[in-house]
């Protein structure tokens, strides 16, 4: 009996030991959709940083756009499978979630950190934050206002790189002559709705914009300027290819990379494409922001949620990784890759490229900081647009007039 | 209706003092073994119906609220072009797929049982795409219907160089892509089952309608198909459950693409329930899925059954 008893005691002794031993490390698994050359890339830095602390980085991508990779991520947390970490476009998108409490309160960490007095804009934190709780650790500024110009293509053409969008479609023809097609567009839906934006904010400006967008004014939104906008995106669906099969964002990069179709109208996530394929901005591409008419960016981006764990340490770890997202060396190693700026406005960018320079210039007037598309509309409305604008893209019988009336209603009866 | 009554039952009934044993009771054992499944049935199939119906006249979004809003996801529902080209895309998946898939199988099966040489060798290839998943299948296609690498390069390697197929990025035809997916992944089945039924017909048959002198092609017209109505209904519920739920050859061959005009319900199911955390709308489009179903399947179900009452009785 004693020796039964003894071994109890040192079981018990050790099991004690065991789990009060401060464990610094956790392995936590971390789901995102960056799977692009250029992103993979930066999510490297991400997980190097994260282990670097002693931690485990489990990689969980998924293939596809955020609309295949958001469902996955959403069902998991829901059906009590939650992951350590998790990207997402801040905004409404995990709103339930976090009002279904979740997610982890990151407040804490955020007021220790100081987050309110470094990140820039205030609106990143803004999206993070519900009922004065912080719930998300914004990683980088993205903006869809660009449009990219491959260089080679024109020059392939013998004619000068167009500076803003109305040269763009008259250079059309000429680089149709040198075989050249001139818009490279992906077919998924939100490639479409995101090209309309920027088509839209570039010819109807910032006050028709924020309009149409924010204020959702019926005058506005049905107005006579918003009527030839319509007009103009009807006319461009003929700088696509008929043939077009290419589904990615990053495949429509890479023809204009490869100067096979003259331009792009894309987020400056491709900007890693450029880079990972060896090109220098000004050189083989070149880059307009706001379609060179309208020189505004919104500020949208990704931002990681921690859905809530049973294990403290593993919440101590998330803790630690959301720390160290927001700190000033992985921000800068992490936005150089990504092509994106970094959240923080107190950090050395004296490595970035011309086109991310010609945006943090931007982004210095705050008046030319646009709402971003993700933080305005529930999915659910994003998903309704983004089926009329990609039925319109693909099916010339469609008519501008009776599109534009479905959008203004779409619009008018969102949440 | 009496029972035939064994000499060991009266020897029961005898013990139990002439008193029958209640309904309830008879045939215990079998009736315990069967609750789990009625209790799955129950609950997973009723009870899951009957909480999706409830909760579509909500404005439930990711999570399931009672907030009741009428017939509202209903009227946007039925407003909604993607609903209507997916009701449209679905009635021509499943006539093609299932006036295709049966006679093609049909007469596979046919030619296979001509006690031709290396059968088992081509049953094994036409039933082999069964083995794939529809997202592979939907994968493969992609690349066999591609304009610039597939099926299309290969024909203008041929010789003819002005060929061009691309109807994966035509709106009018990429729905007929994912049909012949479809069928090229669900045929080998449909032949595997006439098959095996073609085997089940008695060779005496054959040797009668021989001597009668009537021609192979209206033996099998009009004697041994009727026979065959089994098989035939089997092969048609397979087939019919698997239009109904058609949804990762979609996702996997043309993502509701070229702008939406391939899209499917069930797919617009998952688009909505997920991935634009709209679960009332989702719910109201599964609702009317189930109700079409119903629609088709209660009047079969009662033709079928009170047909074998008959039977029964007469």
């Amino acid at each position: 009996m004693k020796l039964v008893r003894n071994t109890l005691a040192a079981a018990i002794a050790f099991a004690a030991i065991a789990t009060t031993t401060p464990a610094s490390a956790a392995e936590l698994e971390v789901t995102h959709w960056w799977t692009s050359g250029g992103e993979a890339a930066a999510v490297k830095e991400l997980a190097d940083a994260f282990n670097a602390g002693g931690d485990t980085w489990k990689d969980g991508a998924i293939a596809g756009s955020a609309g295949v990779a958001r469902p996955v991520i959403v069902s998991r947390i829901i059906g009590g499978d939650p992951m350590g970490a998790t990207q997402l476009n801040h905004g409404r998108q995990a709103e339930e979630l976090v009002e279904e409490g979740l997610m982890l309160d990151l407040t804490e960490l955020a007021e220790k950190e100081g987050w309110k007095d470094i990140v820039r804009p205030a609106s990143l934190l803004e999206s993070c934050t519900l009922d004065g709780r912080i719930y998300c650790v914004p990683i980088n500024i993205h903006s869809f206002q660009w449009m990219w110009i491959s260089l080679n293509a024109y020059k392939k053409a013998g004619i000068d790189a167009p500076k803003d969008w109305n040269e763009f479609v008259a250079s059309a023809p000429k680089l149709r002559e040198a075989g050249i097609t001139p818009l490279a567009v992906g077919a998924q839906t939100w490639q479409t709705n995101g090209m309309f934006g920027v088509i839209r904010l570039g010819l109807g400006g910032m006050d028709l914009f924020l309009k149409t967008d924010v204020e959702r004014d019926s005058e506005a939104l049905r107005s006579d300027t918003m009527a030839a906008i319509w007009e103009a995106f009807g006319e461009a669906r003929k700088l696509d290819d008929d043939n077009n099969s290419i589904q990615n964002w990053n495949d429509a990069t890479s023809q204009v990379i490869n100067a096979s179709h003259g331009a792009q109208i894309m987020g400056d996530w491709a900007q890693g494409e450029f880079q990972v394929a060896g090109q220098t901005a000004g050189v083989e591409y070149d880059c307009l922001p706001g379609l060179g008419i309208a020189p505004a960016l919104d500020t949208g981006g990704d931002a990681f949620y921690f859905p809530k764990q049973d294990d403290p340490e593993k919440t101590a770890a998330q803790l630690r990784m959301a720390s160290m997202m927001i700190s000033k060396s992985v921000q800068v190693a992490f936005n150089l890759k990504k092509g994106s700026l970094p959240v923080r406005g107190d950090v050395d960018l004296s490595a970035a490229n011309d086109c991310m320079k010609k945006g943090l210039e931007i982004l210095k007037s705050p008046e030319n900081i646009v709402p971003g598309g993700t933080q305005l509309f529930s999915p659910d409305t994003s998903g309704q647009l983004e089926d009329l604008l990609s039925e319109f893209w693909t099916n010339p019988d469609m008519k501008p007039e009776d599109a534009h009336d479905t959008w203004a209603t779409i619009i008018e009866e969102a949440e | 209706m009496k029972e035939p009554v064994s000499n060991s039952e009266v020897a029961v009934k005898s013990a139990l003092k002439g008193r029958r044993r209640p309904k309830l009771l008879r045939n215990l054992a079998a009736k315990i073994a069967a609750v789990p499944m009625i209790l799955v049935a129950l609950v997973g199939f009723v009870g899951c119906s009957v909480w999706s119906i409830f909760y579509s006249f909500t404005s439930s979004k990711s999570l399931p609220k009672e907030r009741f809003v009428g017939f509202a996801q209903y009227e946007r529902l039925f407003d909604s072009s993607r609903w209507q080209t997916s009701v449209e895309n679905v009635a021509i998946y499943g006539v093609c797929s299932l006036v295709f898939s049966l006679t093609i199988g049909f007469l596979l099966a046919v030619a296979l049982d001509q006690k031709i040489r290396f059968e088992n060798t081509f049953r094994t290839i036409f039933l082999y795409p069964f083995a794939l998943s529809f997202i592979v299948t939907g994968l493969v296609w992609q690349w066999l219907l591609n304009a610039e690498f597939g099926i299309a390069q290969v024909i203008r390697d041929i010789g003819f160089s002005g060929f061009e197929m691309n109807i994966l990025s035509n709106r009018e035809y990429a729905i007929y892509a994912i049909v012949i997916a479809g069928l090229w992944q669900g045929t080998g089945l449909v032949m595997a089952l006439m098959l095996a039924g073609l085997r089940g017909i008695d060779q005496d048959i054959w040797k009668a309608s021989r001597v009668d002198g009537i021609p192979a092609w209206r033996t099998y017209l009009f004697i041994v198909i009727p026979m065959m109505k089994p098989v035939f209904i089997t092969t048609l519920v397979i087939i019919a459950s698997g239009i109904v739920k058609v949804f990762d050859l979609v996702v996997a061959l043309t993502a509701g693409g070229p702008g939406g005009s391939s899209e499917l319900p069930a797919k617009y199911v998952y688009d909505y329930m997920f991935g634009r955390a709209n679960l009332g709308q989702a719910l109201a489009a599964s609702t009317v899925m189930l109700i079409t179903v119903l629609i088709i399947l209660i009047p079969w179900a009662y033709l079928e059954f009170s047909q074998k009452r008959n039977a029964k009785h007469g």
